[in-house]
């Protein structure tokens, strides 16, 4: 059936209709929102009021926000989970790229495969497991230490100092795969007369290691850390679920945006935690734009 | 939410496909029948379903649909649904730290007024029950249907066995302490699961009328008063002298420390019996008993209320107060909530139901409906305060600082005072 001329798309406009459902799309889901919460960061509303009750009070959720001793404590929180597990993820998965790269030929997809699925597994599944696994008196991670080391069980989720190790624990497993596979990628772009060359001249594999891989990787790296930065900052759904949406003995697992969450859903305080994602997303910025600094390729370098 | 006359799904297909052919398909309309949504939680909407039949009975025009999610997500949907005015229910369920806290917006129906009248309905409920439904103003803004009058569940047969009676343990607070060592020394018993859940009711205890539990009218910080200091002491000491289980409430081990007797009492709602002849611990029958809190105390463990919200279409708000007036004012679905549900109810004219007057068999046959009945009368409702939550967490963590880092009660209770009293007017 052919439909009349007069609903028939013009080729003017076919590339706007298309591409529409995603502009749409993000601007209901992505705009909107973003917009809503910086209004929102400058008001003070009971929401149960309804959207009519928003008062304007110009910057105080910012001021409150800086001055909050929980916030800070979140923030503190943030950058020792994002820090404790991020470096640790590149650190492994630039060698171990750089292992399978070399060691594993026919196995070599089976292998980043298990790396791997730790990333596409539901976070839900992943925090249940962990949270089994690092039970107090039946959990298999302390009872490998007590066989292997002889230390005591450990109250891992309910005793301050080890909830945000545990959760370091979990992210850092989590993430090492993909980072392992961003570097696989990039390893492959590195010729491999470069190496043959180094060999020539009679250099070590450690030495090729660090005079040829390293250097090469360096885009990688800026990528993967930049992407390290922005999703540590970010955590929450790990911490979220392993304790139980609070945060754990002394909000020792509560980072940034776990507490913007608890701001706005358990205490009702919809402008407050306006205000700390902008200011979260204010230290993201400036992180990132540091990471620019420091990993960026430099122009005509590599 | 579903207002009557609202355009079905395949009729809405069929008049986008005819306006794509150019030929205006007529839309036949279904015959007019009203629906009434009412928004609950898991056992709440139980007790409704149980009230359709008798509904259906006085309107059979009008169906209901009980919209049912757990607990958490259900007051969260609440929320969402009073702040942006979207998908309002007709009826909301709500349990009483929601209806305080929703009492300080406007989202909620002013039941106090024409032609509701609630204000009238006073003098039939628990006396607290009534109190916690009002907002700042005086105002009704929910009707109560079931309360939880706190209570003290303890092993019968270790008291015995410490050659203890129930004053030993219930007569003060002091001597619920002593009796917890010597429970400890002959039977090997912790006296309660946590520390934390003592801290929970003396904070609770002693306050001036009027006076709110973190705050007062004024939103000056309480949290220094000789109430917290006295209520952080006992803890310490129970913590101290190892009479707690050191394990969080509703956690496996606390349910493993019942099953095994290794928790001698609990301190809980009235519902809590129920909760361990079903689930918790239903070997233990026979062997629990109940009595008034130590000292003897009296406070709420929670209650479920009914609302109104205030932007629910107004054509909906008279049958949705018809609603509400069902399953709070009808003694017979109360009576039948209690029995199925444990929902001890907030309706006095229930109160000299011959089932207050029966044995319950978990508790070794006592009578112990005509306990939390007398506790019910006594307790006194605490104003709300919007930081409520936020303070109940503070001084939570504060007290695991006292009693796991050995942080001083001063210390303590001044840190909290400090956190709270930057958020107390926001």
């Amino acid at each position: 059936m052919r439909l009349p001329p007069s609903l028939r798309l013009s080729p003017r406009w076919a590339p706007y209709v298309l591409i529409s459902p995603f502009l749409v799309l993000f601007a209901i889901f992505g705009v909107f929102p973003l917009g809503f919460s910086l209004y929102l960061g400058f008001m003070s509303w009971e929401p149960t009021s309804g959207l009519d009750a928003m008062r304007y009070v110009g910057l105080e959720n910012f001021a409150f926000a800086l001055e909050d001793a929980w916030f800070w404590k979140a923030m503190k929180n943030t950058g020792w989970l994002a820090l404790m597990s991020g470096v640790p993820q590149h650190l492994v998965a630039i060698p171990l790229a750089a292992f399978i790269h070399a060691s594993f030929k026919r196995l070599r997809d089976g292998v980043i495969g298990a790396y791997f699925v730790p990333y596409i597994t539901s976070t839900v599944a992943i925090a249940i497991l962990f949270s089994s696994l690092f039970s107090t008196d039946y959990g298999l991670i302390n009872a490998g230490l007590k066989s292997a080391f002889g230390i005591e069980n450990i109250d891992w989720l309910g005793q301050p100092q080890y909830v945000k190790p545990s959760i370091a624990i979990i992210v850092f497993w989590r993430y090492v795969g993909f980072n392992v596979v961003l570097y696989l990628a990039a390893l492959q772009t590195i010729p491999k007369d470069l190496y043959e060359a180094a060999t020539m001249d009679g250099a070590g594999r450690f030495q090729q290691f660090w005079y040829i891989t390293l250097p090469g990787l360096r885009p990688m790296i800026f990528f993967g850390v930049t992407l390290s930065v922005i999703g540590g900052l970010q955590l929450f759904e790990e911490p979220f679920i392993l304790t139980g949406g609070k945060g754990g003995p002394d909000q020792s697992g509560m980072t940034a945006a776990v507490y913007l969450y608890r701001m706005a859903f358990d205490f009702n305080d919809f402008g407050g935690a306006s205000a700390m994602s902008w200011l979260l997303f204010a230290v993201v910025a400036l992180l990132t734009w540091v990471t620019n600094r420091l990993l960026r390729p430099r122009e005509g370098s590599t | 939410m579903h207002p009557a006359g609202t355009i079905g799904r395949r009729q809405a297909t069929g008049m986008v496909l005819g306006a794509l052919a150019g030929a205006a398909m007529p839309a036949r309309a279904a015959p007019p029948k009203r629906t009434l949504s009412v928004a609950a939680f898991p056992l709440v909407d139980e007790v409704i379903r149980a009230a359709l039949p008798k509904w259906r009975q006085m309107h059979p025009d009008v169906e209901v649909e009980v919209v049912s999610r757990q607990y958490a997500d259900h007051h969260t949907a609440m929320t969402t649904a009073l702040s942006t005015s979207v998908y309002l229910p007709d009826v909301m369920a709500l349990e009483s730290g929601y209806v305080g806290r929703f009492s300080f917006g406007g989202g909620l129906e002013n039941l106090s007024q024409a032609p509701y009248r609630a204000d009238r309905l006073r003098d039939r409920f628990v006396p607290y029950a009534y109190a916690s439904s009002l907002d700042t103003r005086g105002d009704v803004v929910a009707v109560p249907t079931d309360i939880g009058p706190g209570t003290m569940l303890y092993r019968e047969d270790l008291l015995a066995k410490a050659g203890l009676s129930e004053s030993d343990l219930g007569q003060s607070w002091e001597s619920y302490v002593a009796a917890g060592r010597k429970l400890k020394a002959a039977s090997g018993a912790y006296l309660i699961g946590s520390a934390q859940s003592i801290k929970d009711i003396l904070i609770r205890t002693g306050l001036e009328p009027g006076q709110g539990l973190y705050f007062d009218r004024d939103s000056n910080v309480l949290v220094t008063s000789p109430r917290f200091v006295r209520a952080f002491e006992m803890a310490r000491e129970v913590r101290r002298d190892r009479l707690d289980a050191r394990v969080n409430e509703w956690s496996n081990e606390w349910a493993e420390g019942f099953r095994r007797g290794t928790l001698a009492t609990v301190l809980s709602g009235a519902w809590m019996a129920g909760q361990m002849a079903n689930w918790v611990a239903p070997d233990t029958r026979g062997l629990w008993r109940a009595g008034q809190l130590p000292g003897p105390t009296f406070v709420s463990y929670g209650g479920t209320f009914y609302s109104i919200p205030r932007r629910a279409l107004p054509a909906q708000k008279a049958i949705a107060w018809d609603m509400i007036q069902l399953l709070t004012l009808d003694p017979e679905l109360q009576l039948a909530a209690f029995k199925s549900q444990d929902a001890f109810p907030a309706l006095l004219s229930t109160h000299d139901a011959p089932f207050f007057n029966e044995p319950l068999p978990f508790l070794g046959g006592q009578k112990a409906r005509l306990l939390w009945r007398d506790a019910a009368r006594r307790i006194t409702a605490t104003p709300e305060h919007k930081q409520n939550n936020f303070a109940d967490e503070v001084i939570g963590t504060e007290l695991d600082n006292v009693l796991d880092r050995g942080k001083t009660i001063g210390a303590a209770l001044a840190d909290a005072a400090q956190l709270l009293q930057r958020r107390a007017h926001r």
